[in-house]
């Protein structure tokens, strides 16, 4: 089947724009709360809407499970998505990679930095065994890994960058309430760059809420989301260290 | 399941002597902390005007003029019988640089004893009627069937946490454990008063534990069971979040031996000594601690480090022995955290549950969720969690930490959570007397998995039992974390107790432990 790419909608089993959608609402469970959430479902702009199922959940909220047929489409022609660029390799073709065009250690700090006491992120990408079955940056023979774990104020960090010359800086934020991220990282770039280390060294933030996008509007090299592997970062940040230094 | 006794006995040996020796490190020691715990312990509460609370007023004072080696307690006692003043009134006074304890006469010394035994004495008190009173509710209320579902609120503002908390215990809560703002554990000093805002939870304040409590007394009656509460005695300041719970009525403290070394940085010098005056404390307050071995998967293999889990929870079981918990107030952690790829995951998960189950048996053990692979794909992780709630029944665990299909997008919705607790209650109930007719075959997968990690638990206690738990730290023994014995924080408030030294509370607790209160 062929679908106009300049106008998708969702699909189910037939090609209707239908959506599922999951809430709360702050009143009690009754009839009147049922059209209520399908008034609210209305309201965003969905048709047909079936209210499939209602539960007092307690304290005057009541849940619903809705589904709905969404009435506009997107024009997926037009959309432009900026990520980092680079070709994706594997850690033994990174390693050579290092070996042949930079002959010595790459060296790499990461650290989950400020109040953030979520080294999850981070560990995936610098601990050995790694995750998803992709070995993590403290496995590569051409790199020299120190992974600070989590909440490392951004103070410390830029002491260890300069104690062990970095090359690349890896931060991770995984609590993102108030922004709380937003305010670490760019604690940090100012800390770089008052320190006159911004430029010396490839700097990588990540998390479950970074876009590349987003790291580069903060002064970041790059920024990756969900998902992200370590031979990922690393295959961007050997790509750059060598461009960077025209090697 | 057969397991091999006479190993499990073996593992117990070499634990006690890892415990007995770190104990000779920690009886010299004592920590800003613990000596902040005591000024609580006399009552002393408040801020200055600068909001920094009174106990770290009065231990940076004793400190500045060099007199802590000798305790807090006696300089306390001394001004008490030189001014005629209560501690709490000292403190004030301190506050307002109004006085400066090294310059106050010197009384006698059996005096100043008396007086600091009289006040350890009504804090027993006070901390015993606490205890009386949840034994009294449990009796009245009853409580939920086991295991007891443990659920979180984490919204980061205590009024908001009250209403999901209360919806949790509708929905089939026992327990509610109010998850802590990122950021506290490394703050050396407890914040004060109730707080409406946290990151990734909410401040563990005493006047926090006061409002959840009246909370969930308030839904307890309502639902007809008992509704424990659960923090955090960990980070910096472990002893005092103790001394809070056990005067607010926390029925649960999270409260390792190690984590704060591995997962926080802190020093092991000041760890180690931390907590185990916080374990007595909750001894004497009638508090379960749980410990946090589930950790330890979060970061290493749950297979290949399976055996670091156990060998820790045996450590723990005997530093916790030794801070006067009995073993029915002693919640080792395990986790259910093995990559769902794998084939098979599902025996591995149930054999190490049940090893835990036999070993531990009459320790209120704690089993939690899968969180390292889930993904954001809540449907998938329902059913990851749906495996963790089975396993759970069929090996009869005592604490159920409920799994949320959101994990790893967000901090639990309300709806989340009861999705999630409907799914528990649904699994419990349906496999509810599974247990009884299961019985694993003789030396298949499941029963050769426990030996194996039971095997190789023993190998690891003797080697930490050769060169101690400090080196052993030191050398990356657990989660694949190494910590140096003098890195971390919070090593500049650890110090050696004079000779004169003296913590009314150390002989009182054992006393009134021996007494069964």
């Amino acid at each position: 089947m062929k679908f106009d790419l300049k106008k998708i909608k969702s699909y189910g089993d037939c090609y209707d724009g239908s959506v599922q959608l999951s809430f709360t609402l702050p009143i009690k469970c009754s009839g009147k709360a049922k059209e209520a959430a399908k008034k609210y479902v209305e309201k965003m702009g969905f048709k047909d809407v079936m209210v499939h199922y209602m539960k007092d959940i307690g304290e005057n909220f009541t849940f619903f499970i809705v589904y709905g047929k969404a009435q506009h489409t997107i024009d997926v022609t037009k959309i432009k998505v900026e990520e980092a660029k680079f070709k994706k390799m594997d850690m033994y073709k990174i390693d050579d990679l290092i070996k042949k065009k930079i002959g010595r250690k790459l060296v790499v700090v990461g650290a989950c930095i400020e109040s953030d006491a979520h080294s999850i992120g981070i560990d995936a990408i610098m601990n050995m065994k790694g995750f998803h079955g992709n070995y993590g940056l403290e496995r590569y023979k051409w790199i020299k890994a120190y992974n600070m774990g989590a909440q490392v104020p951004c103070v410390e960090l830029v002491k260890k960058i300069r104690e062990v010359n970095a090359d690349i800086v890896l931060v991770s934020q995984v609590v993102t309430q108030r922004n709380i991220h937003i305010k670490n990282l760019t604690k940090l770039v100012e800390l770089l760059e008052a320190e006159n280390l911004r430029d010396k060294i490839i700097l990588i933030c990540g998390g479950p809420r970074i876009t590349h996008k987003l790291a580069l509007e903060l002064g970041y090299d790059a920024g990756f989301g969900p998902g992200t592997v370590a031979s990922d970062v690393a295959s961007f940040f050997v790509q750059k260290f060598i461009e960077k230094h025209e090697l | 399941m057969r397991i091999d006794r006479k190993k499990v006995e073996a593992c117990r040996k070499e634990a006690k002597k890892i415990a007995l020796k770190l104990k000779e490190f920690i009886d010299l020691h004592s920590t800003t902390t613990i000596e902040r715990s005591i000024v609580r312990l006399f009552g002393v509460d408040g801020v200055d005007k600068n909001g920094i609370p009174l106990p770290n007023v009065v231990v940076d004072h004793v400190k500045s003029f060099g007199g802590l080696a000798r305790g807090v307690s006696y300089w306390l006692g001394n001004a008490s019988i030189a001014l005629n003043k209560n501690p709490q009134e000292i403190a004030e006074l301190i506050a307002e640089k109004k006085i400066n304890l090294s310059k106050l006469k010197k009384n006698d010394d059996e005096e100043i004893k008396k007086v600091i035994d009289r006040w350890a004495d009504d804090a027993i008190k006070r901390i015993v009627k606490v205890r009386k009173e949840r034994e009294r509710l449990i009796k009245k209320l009853g409580e939920g069937e086991k295991p007891l579902l443990y659920a979180i609120v984490a919204t980061g503002n205590i009024y908001h946490d009250i209403i999901q908390a209360k919806s949790a215990v509708k929905n089939g809560a026992d327990i509610i454990a109010v998850i802590r703002s990122t950021a506290q554990s490394l703050l050396d000093y407890v914040p004060y008063g109730a707080t409406t805002e946290g990151y990734g939870g909410t401040y563990a304040t005493q006047e926090n534990f006061r409002i959840m409590r009246k909370a969930l007394d308030e839904v307890g009656e309502e639902v007809g069971r008992y509704i424990r509460l659960v923090n955090y005695a960990s980070g910096l300041c472990m002893p005092e979040i103790s001394v809070m719970g056990a005067f607010e009525r926390l029925d649960i403290m999270l409260n390792d031996s190690m984590y704060g070394i591995l997962f926080r940085d802190i020093n092991m010098k000041r760890t180690f000594t931390d907590q185990h005056f916080s374990r007595i404390v909750n001894a004497v307050g009638g508090i379960i601690i749980n410990t946090g071995e589930d950790n330890y998967l979060t970061t290493s293999d749950a297979i290949e480090h399976a055996h670091t889990v156990l060998t820790s929870q045996f450590i723990n079981e005997q530093l916790a022995l030794l801070s006067l918990l009995p073993k029915k107030q002693i919640g080792l952690g395990h986790a259910f955290e093995i990559n769902p790829d794998i084939k098979n995951g599902l025996l591995y998960e149930i054999a190490h549950a049940l090893l835990v189950r036999e070993i531990f048996k009459e320790e209120p053990i704690k089993y939690m969720p899968p969180t390292r692979f889930m993904t954001g794909n809540i449907f998938k992780g329902h059913a990851m969690d749906t495996m963790f709630n089975l396993v759970s029944v069929l090996t009869r665990q005592h604490i159920h930490l409920v799994g949320i299909l959101t994990e790893a997008i967000h901090t639990p919705f309300m709806q989340d959570r009861h999705i999630s607790l409907e799914t528990a209650k649904y699994v419990m109930n349906n496999a509810r007397d599974l247990a009884k007719e299961i019985e694993f075959k003789k030396n298949g997968f499941i029963e050769r998995r426990a030996n194996k990690v039971l095997d190789e638990a023993y190998r690891l206690l003797r080697k930490i039992s050769k060169v101690g738990l400090m080196r052993a730290i030191e050398a990356g023994i657990f989660a694949n974390i190494a910590r140096p014995i003098d890195g971390g924080k919070g090593l500049d408030g650890v110090f050696v107790k004079d000779q004169d030294y003296y913590n009314p509370f150390l002989k009182k607790f054992e006393k009134a432990m021996k007494n069964e209160i």
